[in-house]
């Protein structure tokens, strides 16, 4: 496990990706961008398998690239993962995963023991001894997360890992990554462009926006105050941290906020709750009755959001932080009912059926 | 699975037609009180052996030399690729005999590259069964190559890519990877190259020339049969078909799997 | 998209198929067309008269500038040569080809069409021609006679036995005594004249006519067996039964037994009569 830091640019046509970027060893960092952003041409040339244009890549001691040359992929100890598993249809899963070790040396016995190991890691023994074409997308994708740690990267590439799969098999895979990526410790980079996978995964978020790095923080600073205009259109939700609770989402001083848990997540677990700001309630007086949550906060600001209008909160006096930012969206003819000016108190409220709670970085 | 347009049934059947009928004409003109005897003399046991070991060779040449050509047209970035790709299909356009011609022009007593073999060495190449080789693999080489690029191209670099993270070294990874992966391509260009080695006429007959038992391969010995014994070489041409026909049958059906 | 996309693919069909069909209907016409075509046509009397003169391939170049001699002398009438092996253009008539004149280049293949009784009359032989060997201009490796062929350090080519011109192989071995070691027997002349001209081969056996066509590429060397009974190849010609132009058929046997036919014939290499 090693520190990884990048100092690139990849000139391709007009496209001009400039990025600067530093991971710690055993830390996950999120890239996020929208579309053609640059995010897998970064991963690309970190994983050897572009040239970048100019620049420096060091991981740990060694230093993969830079004007003086430039390690080959296969000496650079990176693994990468794609959206499509792009599992080696020749091979049935166990050899897949024994690849790895049997091309960088291991003995057959050896590279098959290891593979056996990371395969039970990943709940897939028992697909040991199928051909790809037998496998559903799910299912290849946790054979491919086990082939790409089998060969013990030193920095693990995370390309877009679930955009390829079933909406229902995400949220499994999803939280099966985050668990072995943990335990192992490996330094990761995953690029994505949904806010939920950095959510889930990250420790950091770095934004990139036509090659070049917007933003960058923790995650809950990232989406919960975002700086650029694009963080802000790609984050769009409100986003509340604490520990994951039967009912939905403790926050540290003990506010509940009620909501479902799609992904697998412990009580007690780090975790965030996320809604949608157009599912937020503004009330001048707490509001009573169904199973939602109710917030005391300050209306910080209001701002044309569309059609609507975006409330922005603030905690009240004494009140916690995680409020800072928290957005409502509502109609005009509401605002206009509640009569309400920044700098006075409201309550912001949410049904549990729009929050979701899932685990999050440490 | 998916339907086959109506109107595409007729020019279908007649495509079928147009190269079924003409095999049956002949399976029908077949002399079956003789054949046996026909296609076991001593010439056209000589000239089947001869057919099938050139084929042979003509297959591993064009493995051997035209497989590493396939990945250099699939993989690499030379400038003038389009050039040299539609250099390797010419023997596709030329007439063998064309190509026959060129390769006695080069190889031959008095050529380039054959008088220095002759003068120094002693080494005739034409007439020999050298000669029927290279001559096959001249007009063979661009169905392995066309084969093969193509199965590498669909293929694409992804599972290289990947076989690369994992540590595997470029040489590892042709032969874990690539090759595995673009087999049934590698397969069915091999065997088209060697049906074609069978089938071929012009280039041999004008370079290598023909001799019973060293170069007169089974379609030299079937035109010079249609000359005096129409059917001898009608039973000859039999043979040629049920060979090209059971050859392509059994690769066809594994490719399906 | 896919809805975008289907009907073009559609038109796009369609179009192929019409091609298609225009182009099978175009073949099958062409196939009528030279079927009816090459059948006589009815003897109406004004109309411009067709011979059709089935020639062994060596006659090409002789029977051609006859042509034109023939066209000149007889306004209104074309001459139509069918060149090929004597075997087939012999097979042909018996299977009742609408040929009007037959000339080959052997007296066994003529006899196949006499026996069948297609030949009108016998047959007349007008020309010989003998084997001779071609070696390269200025006779390099010193063949004199046939039995030189058989040297260390000579390769000699020769036609296949089964082809027209292997006869003069075949003839010449049985009149010398001497049973050569071909490192190649080709399938036509041309193909041994190519091996002897590029120097792949030292010599080649073939017909006088076949050294005089290689327009001083190749040397001949003559050998006295060449001349004997039997290894000679005899030319003849005759009018094949059922000819629908019976007289013209006539005037070009005329003409080619005649003195412009001999000059023509001897100006080839052949022997005439």
């Amino acid at each position: 496990m090693s520190r990884l830091s990048a100092d690139v640019a990849v000139v391709r046509g007009s496209f001009e990706l400039d990025v600067s970027l530093a991971v710690s060893t055993g830390e996950v960092v999120g890239v996020l961008g929208s579309n053609g952003a640059g995010k897998s041409t970064l991963l690309g040339v970190l994983a050897g398998l572009h040239l970048p244009s100019r620049g420096e890549i060091v991981l740990g001691e060694r230093t993969l690239s830079s004007p003086d040359g430039s390690v080959p992929a296969y000496r650079r100890r990176v693994g990468l993962l794609s959206q499509q598993a792009l599992l080696f249809p020749h091979l049935s899963a166990i050899d897949n995963v024994a690849f790895g070790p049997r091309s960088t040396g291991a003995g057959r016995r050896a590279a098959r023991e290891t593979a056996e190991r990371w395969l039970a890691e990943v709940d897939a023994s028992t697909l040991a001894d199928r051909k790809p074409a037998q496998l559903s997308g799910g299912q290849a994708q946790r054979v491919a997360i086990a082939r790409a740690l089998a060969c013990d990267p030193e920095l693990l590439l995370l390309d877009e890992p679930f955009a390829a799969l079933d909406v229902d098999a995400t949220p499994a895979i999803r939280s099966l990554l985050r668990r072995v990526v943990r335990a192992t410790g490996v330094t990761t980079l995953m690029v994505t462009h949904d806010v939920l996978d950095a959510v889930v995964l990250a420790d950091r978020i770095v934004v990139l926006d036509a090659g070049r790095v917007v933003e960058s923080g923790t995650t809950t600073e990232v989406l919960a105050r975002p700086r650029s205009a694009f963080a802000a259109r790609i984050a769009g939700l409100d986003l509340v941290p604490g520990q994951s609770c039967a009912d939905g989402l403790k926050t540290d001083e003990g506010t509940l906020v009620a909501g479902t848990h799609p992904d697998p997540v412990d009580d007690g677990e780090r975790a965030v709750a996320l809604f949608a700001p157009a599912s937020v309630a503004v009330f001048r007086d707490e509001p009573g009755g169904s199973p939602r949550t109710a917030l005391p906060v300050r209306l910080a600001a209001m701002e044309p959001h569309g059609e609507l209008i975006r409330l922005r909160a603030a905690p009240r006096p004494g009140g916690p932080d995680w409020l800072e930012g928290l957005a409502a969206d509502v109609t005009p003819a509401a605002v206009a009912e509640l009569g309400v000016e920044p700098g006075e108190e409201v309550w912001f409220a949410v049904k549990a059926a729009e929050v979701t709670v899932h685990p999050a970085g440490r | 699975m998916s339907r086959v347009p109506r109107f595409l049934w007729l020019p279908a059947a007649l495509a079928w037609l147009l190269v079924a009928v003409p095999i049956v004409g002949l399976v029908v003109r077949v002399d079956l009180s003789n054949f046996f005897s026909l296609v076991t003399s001593e010439a056209a046991l000589s000239a089947l052996w001869l057919s099938l070991k050139t084929g042979l060779a003509t297959m591993v040449l064009c493995l051997l030399f035209g497989g590493p050509l396939a990945v250099v047209l699939a993989r690499s970035q030379l400038p003038g690729l389009p050039f040299i790709r539609s250099v390797v299909l010419l023997p596709l356009v030329l007439p063998p005999v064309v190509g026959g011609l060129t390769l006695l022009f080069l190889l031959g007593r008095t050529g380039p590259i054959g008088g220095p073999l002759y003068d120094n060495f002693g080494i005739t190449i034409p007439f020999s069964t050298t000669a029927v080789v290279l001559a096959q693999t001249f007009v063979a080489m661009p169905f392995l190559v066309v084969s093969l690029e193509g199965s590498l191209r669909t293929a694409g670099e992804r599972y290289e890519a990947v076989a690369a993270t994992l540590g595997a070294s470029p040489l590892t990874t042709l032969r874990r990877v690539t090759i595995p992966v673009v087999l049934p391509g590698l397969v069915s260009g091999s065997v088209l190259a060697f049906a074609r080695a069978l089938g071929e006429f012009g280039a041999t007959i004008t370079f290598a020339g023909s001799l019973q038992g060293t170069t007169r391969t089974l379609p030299l010995l079937i035109y010079l049969q249609s000359q005096d014994d129409i059917d001898g070489a009608v039973a000859m041409s039999l043979v040629l078909v049920v060979i090209a026909i059971v050859v392509i049958l059994v690769t066809r059906t594994r490719d399906v799997r | 998209m896919s809805i975008q996309r289907s009907p073009r693919t559609a038109r796009r069909s369609a179009v192929l198929f019409a091609a298609l069909a225009a182009l099978l209907g175009l073949a099958l016409a062409a196939c009528g067309g030279s079927g009816s075509g090459s059948a006589p046509s009815t003897s109406a009397q004004a109309a411009p008269k067709t011979l059709t003169v089935s020639a062994a391939a060596s006659l090409t170049n002789v029977y051609q500038s006859l042509g034109q001699q023939f066209q000149a002398a007889n306004p209104g009438v074309t001459v139509k040569f069918n060149f090929g092996g004597s075997d087939q253009l012999a097979q042909q008539v018996v299977q009742g080809a609408p040929v009007d004149v037959l000339a080959t280049a052997s007296s066994k293949t003529m006899q196949t069409a006499v026996a069948a009784g297609k030949i009108q009359g016998e047959p007349i032989v007008y020309a010989t021609n003998q084997p001779q060997i071609a070696v390269a201009p200025n006779n390099p490796k010193q063949i004199a006679q046939f039995a030189d062929l058989n040297k260390p350090g000579v390769s000699t080519v020769v036609c296949a036995p089964a082809v027209p011109c292997g006869a003069a192989a075949t003839a010449a071995e049985q009149a010398t005594q001497v049973t050569l070691h071909p490192v190649s027997e080709e399938q036509d002349v041309r193909s041994v004249l190519t091996k002897v001209e590029t120097g792949n081969a030292d010599a080649g056996v073939v017909y006088v006519t076949d050294v005089k066509s290689a327009n001083g590429k190749v040397a001949g060397v003559s050998f006295p067996q060449a001349t004997a009974q039997g290894v000679i190849q005899s030319y003849p010609i005759g009018v094949v039964n059922g000819s629908q132009n019976a007289q013209l058929a006539q005037s070009w046997v005329s003409l080619v037994t005649g003195p412009q036919g001999k000059a023509a014939l001897q100006q080839a290499g052949f022997t005439t009569k």
